[in-house]
This record gives C-alpha cells, structure tokens and sequence, in this order.
C-alpha cells in the first residue's frame, strides 16, 4: 500500500523539478543547476517506475537503456555546427517513443482490457499517434536536410496542389481516427488503425518537403512544440500526470521559440509551413550597374583600429567558414586597445532558436557582449564600424522599405545606420535567399572579399603589426 | 434460509457490480477533466518561464526540453517490464532506447554548452 503513495509522491517531486529546472533556465548563472534539477527528476521518476508491483521483467530494460546510453553519448558530443540537426533528430525519437508506446497500448487494450478503450481514452490515443508519428518521419526530414544527406532535396519542393494535398491527408488521417475512436474494439478499427499511422508518417514527410534553409529554426521549434504536445497527450491516453505536465513544458517551450522565430521573420506560422519561401524568387536582374569599394585586410584594421566603438554582426556564414575563432582573436586585438566591441545576434542568426549565441560562446567570446537585435539597434548610429560576416539577410535594408522584396517587414539589424560598414563576402553573388542586398552598394560600404577565416585572419595580422610599429 | 441469504448476497454483489460500473464510467470522465485541467496549467506554467528565458540560451533551452519530453520513458518502462505479450514489449524497449537516447544526449549536450558561456571576469581570472 505504501509504494501506492511513493510513486505518485516521486512523481510530483519530478514535476516540481522539471519546472524548476526550467525556471533555472533564465539566467546564464543558474543555468547548470537546471540541468541537475532535470536529472534528478528524470531519475527519480525512473526509479520511482522500475520499482512499481508491476515490473517482472528487468533484463529487456536493461538492454534499452544500455542502448540508449551507448547511442546518446556520442550524440551529445557532436560539433556546435552540428547541434540544430541532432535536435531534429531527438524530436523524431521523441516521437517515435510516444507513437509506439500509443500503439502498443491500443492493442495491449484491444486485446486485454477493451473497456480501457473509452471515446475520451481513445480519442486522445489517435491524436497522440498522429502527433508523434509525423513529428517522427517530419524531425527525420529536417534533420536530414541539415545534415545536407544527398538523397533529401535541399532546395524547397513544391508542385501545384501541395498544400491541398497535405491537408487531404491530413484530413483523412482525422476521419479514420474517428471511425478508430466510434468502434475501438471492433475487427474494422483494428484494421483502420495502422492506416492512421501510415498517413501521419507520409503527412510528415510531405509537410518538411517544401520547408528551405531560412526556414528551419522555425520548423525545429514547431516540431519541438509537436513532439512536446505528443508525450503530453500520451499521458491523457495512460491517465499519467506526470507525461501531461511534462509533454506541456515542452509544448509550450517549443511554441513560445516558433513564436519568436516567426516575428523575427515577419511572417505567419501557417506562411511557414505552407508557403515554401523558394517558389516567390523571381529575383529581378537590377540592369543598372552598380558600383562596390572593395577593401584590403590592411584598410580594415586601420579603420578599426581607429574606432572607439565596434560592432560586429555574424551570420551562419561565419560558421560554416569556420571563422568563429579568429573573430575571437580580432575581438581581443581590438578589446585589448580600448575599443568597446559588441556582437549584434539576429535571432535568426544560426540554423535553429540561439544558435549563434552558442557558437560564439564555444569561440570563447563572454556573453555579455552578445546583445539581441532589439538592444543594439538604437545604438547603431553612433557605432563607428560595423563588420559583417557572413550575414545577408538580417542587415538588407530592402526589408525596410522594398515592398517587393521577399523579406520586406522582417526587422533586421540597422548595419547601415553606421558611420563605416565592411562586410566581408566571398564574391559579389547574392546569398541562399538570392535576394540582392544595397547595403553592400552603400556610399559607407566597404567590400572586403575572400573566405571570411582567411580575411578575418589577415585583419588579425595587421591589427598586430599596426600594434608592433606604434609601439 | 440459505437460499434466502444466497440470494440476498447475489443482488448485493449486482448492485456492487452496477455500481462499480457506473463509477467507472463517472471516473473516466472525471478523469479526463482533472487531466486537462493539469494540461492547462503546466502549458500556462510553461508559457511564463520560458518566456523569461534570455534569448542567449534558448539553443540550450531546446536541448533540456528534448530530454524533459522524454519523459515517456517511464511508460515505456511500464510497457517492456510488465508480464505482456512479446510484440508489446518489443515496442516497449524501443520506446525505452529512444527515450533514454533523447535523455543522456539532451542533458549532457545542454551542460556541455552552458560551461561554454563565460562572462568576462571568468575571463579575466584565467
């Protein structure tokens, strides 16, 4: 009698971490203690599971467990860069765990106990599997996308009819799961059953065909949300609490990122997923020949050298040209001169939600110099120099005031309001977008171009030697 | 007499039965309401904290909820350790790798990047 109440207590203990843990989250200070606080109710409930009445069999547990230790850990250990894709991926583990855990308690019932299978019980069941088989197939998609597999097509899919195709599956995955929850004992439903399944995994596939580059740290967000959303319904279907309140934290994490995302985009969450971003390129060819001031490594350390106030904005470009560490380098040449050095964080900035931050945080480069769009953006015009590297998009001034630009109405970082703006490029081509960015066309804009490690390295160089022959 | 109280014992444990019935289907409802009122309140719990995450950390924040959903893990426990058929816990002890995959990665990648954030004293010290 007494393990009746231990379990349900270990539970609430459980609960009551994971909300903490996340309330830890805030602050960069408490963060470590977070994830403690995350572990300790993992293991309590755990714990708490194993040593119910019920559990007989304990070598099958094992093995699961070992598994999951021997794959996780080198999962963890993956490079930053790598980071937004083994998120994808754990969101279609996520899923996966809830959807078979769903399927096996639906014929566990059938089988067993037919008078578990209530309309509320089962309703809650078909909407579980539908939520976690496609954030399954969806996760694997996106992540393969990231991981840049051949087989998956980078580029935005689309074809005529999409989006009526998708909602007709979808459609019809509800309307079968209703004929399930109508009858969920009879010989019909069992058969109807895996057709649900099979929808939800093809709907989840087609959902991330459309989806392109820009878009991913929205749709890792939205999945996060569905994966969430999924653990927590499973929970309705096995009447656990702590699966509800669990599975909720994590909805909601994953709504408030999209949220975020989608603002920092200017656009809608069902824009996202149903209107693919590639297809409105129709990139007009600008006749006019405009003119760029190209720079030398050399011209780019005199005129920081020279500022009082530098900020500089990275892209992912900055990233996949491995230049994350020799802008470490510059920002202590130039710190080290008195010269006050900001990095400006698009929150789109990186392959999914803060991924820039922890980029720059693996350089070395203290938090506190990290600042969000919206703090740094009244300060930019009495910013000297402002570096961009590996940034396009988020500092395009066309979405300030080109109404047919793509991106027009997506906030971006005022680089222009600088009194001298150098960004660095491999060559003049424009970027994934294919979006053609003035800024680089502007009186103040200073070109300089190669592979940004490269560049940044030689700036580095000469900001030393500029130091040796002053000093 | 004893047919008397054969019979009276009968129609108890019918109505005992009737009732148990009527509560079960009373409970399932009931149930299902308590459930939803949780689910309610810890989305609007979820809703007020996270919103107060710094935008710094939310690469880590998606790492920590991935292994906080994994929660599932325990049903999965339930489903491969108890006396069921084999099919069922086949599905039980996947669900349990892919749970505890999700568990290890997301809590050790989430530490393994917040030792990354360093303030500039921490800097200065070293």
């Amino acid at each position: 009698m007494i393990l009746a109440d231990v379990i349900p207590f270990a539970y609430l203990v459980a609960t009551v971490l994971f909300i903490l843990s996340l309330r830890w989250m805030n602050d960069p200070r408490t963060a470590r203690q977070a994830v403690f606080a995350g572990v300790a109710a993992m293991l309590i409930a755990v714990v708490a599971t194993w040593i119910g009445p019920e559990i007989v069999n304990h070598v099958w547990i094992v093995v699961g467990i070992v598994g999951g230790i021997v794959v996780g850990i080198p999962l963890s250990r993956v490079p930053l860069t790598a980071v937004p894709q083994r998120t994808a991926l754990s969101h279609a583990f996520g899923g996966m765990a809830a959807g078979l855990v769903g399927v096996a308690y639906f014929y566990l019932w059938r089988s067993h106990n037919p008078q578990n299978l209530t309309p509320f019980r089962t309703g809650a069941l078909i909407t579980e599997n539908i939520l976690g088989f496609l954030t399954f197939t969806g996760s694997l998609m996106a992540a393969g996308k990231l991981q840049e597999v051949k087989w998956i097509p980078q580029r935005p899919v689309t074809y005529k009819g999409q989006n009526l195709v998708n909602m007709g599956l979808l459609i019809a995955a509800v309307v079968i799961g209703i004929l399930v929850v109508l009858n969920p004992t009879s010989p019909l439903a069992g058969a109807l059953f895996p057709i649900v399944v099979a929808l939800a995994l093809l709907f989840g596939v087609l959902l991330i065909i459309p989806i392109g580059g820009a878009d991913m740290p929205t749709v890792i967000a939205i999945l996060n949300s569905y994966a969430g959303l999924s653990a927590s319904a499973l929970g309705f279907v096995v009447n656990n609490k702590l699966l509800v309140t669990a599975g909720a934290l994590d909805g909601s994490s994953g709504l408030i990122l999209a949220v975020i995302m989608c603002k920092a985009m200017n656009r809608s969450f069902t824009n996202v997923l149903f209107g693919a971003f590639g297809q409105v390129q129709a990139a007009k060819a600008s006749g006019e020949a405009k003119t760029v001031k190209s720079a030398t490594p050399q011209d780019v350390a005199d005129i920081m050298t020279n500022a009082d106030r530098v900020v500089i904005i990275p892209g992912y470009g900055m990233a996949v040209a491995q230049a994350q560490h020799r802008v470490h380098e510059l920002y202590d040449q130039l710190t080290k001169r008195g010269i006050d050095v900001k990095f400006a964080i698009h929150p789109v900035a990186g392959r999914m939600p803060g991924h820039m931050n922890v980029l720059l945080a693996e350089a070395d480069i203290p938090y506190e110099s990290l600042v969000e769009m919206d703090d740094i953006n009244p300060d930019m015009a009495q910013t000297d120099v402002c570096l961009v590297v590996g940034a396009n998009d988020v500092v395009n001034p066309a979405a300030r005031h080109d109404k047919s630009s793509p991106i027009f109405g997506m906030p971006i970082i005022d680089a222009d309001k600088a009194k001298t703006i150098i960004a660095i490029k491999r060559s003049m081509n424009p970027g994934f977008a294919g979006i053609d960015n003035e800024l680089y066309y502007d009186d103040k804009t200073l070109m300089a171009f190669g592979d940004a490690k490269q560049v940044i390295g030689d700036v580095v160089k000469a900001v030393n030697g500029e130091g040796a022959s002053t000093h | 007499m004893e047919d008397a109280a054969a019979a009276e014992t009968l129609t108890r444990a019918r109505s005992a039965t009737a009732q148990l019935r009527y509560s079960r289907s009373h409970m399932a409802s009931t149930e299902f309401w308590s459930m939803l009122f949780v689910f309610m309140l810890a989305t609007f719990v979820g809703l007020q904290v996270i919103q107060n995450v710094s935008r710094l950390l939310h690469t880590p924040l998606m790492s920590l909820t991935n292994a906080i959903s994994a929660i599932a893990v325990v049903e999965s426990i339930s489903l491969t350790g108890a006396d069921y058929p084999t099919p069922i816990r086949i599905l039980g002890v996947v669900a349990v790798f892919a749970s505890i995959t999700n568990i290890v990665s997301g809590f050790l990648i989430t530490d393994r990047m917040l030792k990354m954030f360093k303030t500039t004293r921490q800097g200065d010290r070293k």
